[in-house]
């Protein structure tokens, strides 16, 4: 799930509100009503629109309000411009508790305007709320949008390594 | 990876410029502080200048003052202005003329020049600013983003705007 970072790209503009800088943003976990934005704003960046992924994604992180596993939506005017998406994972990799984001995206017309500062902040604090002090992310190192904003936000490369194969039929 | 002076020559000259854009620095300046000679400076300078990374003012109170966008150029936008970048043997299309040892380092060279390379992309100089100003407060970087000042989101640099960019030698 990591991936679906790797997959986002600065993407075309679509119709959406943008969103200026002193407007109010609100950041509140997903409703199952937000789903069709999101997959919208997904759709847009990515060009494939996943509604069985996205449906299976609110289903594990949506739905139950558990601490550890976040879905965020940050509304301007009320409609959907930006999601975050992380959960904690325990020892995964060796490593201590700590908050994985595996999602984060910002409708491309709502950009330059801290949306996606206030979603990271937003799923940071939950995090902490959680108990865990280290959070995570991966992505592929052609993605230059996401991994400068990421760099923007203070976060360096980590001790871990990602590794890969081709395995042979 | 390994810079070559005037490249690292570069980025300290770049990184004080943009962090007092209001300013004109000295060449004399900047040379004195990181111990080289204004004539080898000179050349860097030139170079950023031509580029539109810094402008030269003369006369009294005169010297260089950033012109680039801090939020937007990155790391590797200077670096590809004093260096280039080799790529990978297997693409230099003389693989046949590679011994299998000559192969599997160049395999585990790229690797690392290509973490470098994505590394070095994705740091704009704004970003660098503030990582030398917690480096000056005594913090290390934040594992989780805390009390952060809300900066532009997503970037608004593209891999195709830098490789416009840097193409046309003209930034800002």
């Amino acid at each position: 799930m990591t991936q679906e970072l790797a997959q986002q790209r600065s993407g075309g503009a679509r119709a959406g509100g943008s969103v200026g800088a002193a407007e109010a943003l609100v950041i509140r976990p997903v409703q199952r009503g937000d789903l069709d934005q999101v997959i919208a704003i997904d759709a847009t960046v990515t060009g494939l629109e996943k509604r069985k992924y996205w449906a299976s994604v609110f289903r594990r992180y949506g739905a139950g309000g558990h601490r550890e596993q976040q879905f965020l939506v940050a509304l301007a005017r009320g409609r959907v411009v930006g999601f975050v998406i992380g959960e904690v994972r325990d020892w995964e990799f060796g490593s201590p508790p700590c908050g994985w984001v595996f999602a984060i995206d910002v409708d491309p017309q709502a950009r330059l305007a801290g949306v996606g500062t206030r979603l990271l902040e937003a799923i940071s604090a939950g995090f902490r709320r959680a108990g865990v002090r280290k959070l995570r992310t991966m992505l592929a190192r052609d993605n230059t949008l996401i991994l400068s904003f990421f760099r923007s936000q203070g976060l360096m490369a980590g001790p871990l390594i990602s590794l890969e194969i081709d395995l042979d039929d | 990876m390994r810079l070559q002076k005037n490249t690292s020559l570069a980025l300290y000259s770049v990184l004080e410029f943009a962090g007092d854009p209001d300013s004109h620095i000295s060449a004399a300046r900047i040379a004195q502080k990181y111990g080289v000679s204004s004539h080898h400076l000179a050349k860097v300078l030139a170079e950023l200048a031509r580029a539109g990374v810094v402008e030269s003012v003369r006369g009294a109170g005169g010297g260089y003052r950033f012109t680039g966008n801090a939020r937007r150029l990155t790391l590797m936008d200077i670096i590809q202005m004093f260096e280039e970048f080799a790529p990978p043997a297997a693409e230099r299309g003389a693989r046949h003329q590679l011994t299998p040892v000559d192969q599997a380092l160049g395999a585990v060279l790229s690797e690392i020049d290509e973490n470098a390379k994505a590394t070095f992309s994705s740091i704009t100089l704004a970003t660098m600013l503030r990582l030398i100003e917690r480096q000056q407060a005594g913090t290390a970087p934040a594992d989780i983003p805390h009390d952060h000042a809300p900066t532009a989101v997503p970037a608004r640099t593209t891999q195709a705007d830098t490789r416009q960019l840097s193409r046309r030698r003209r930034i800002g």
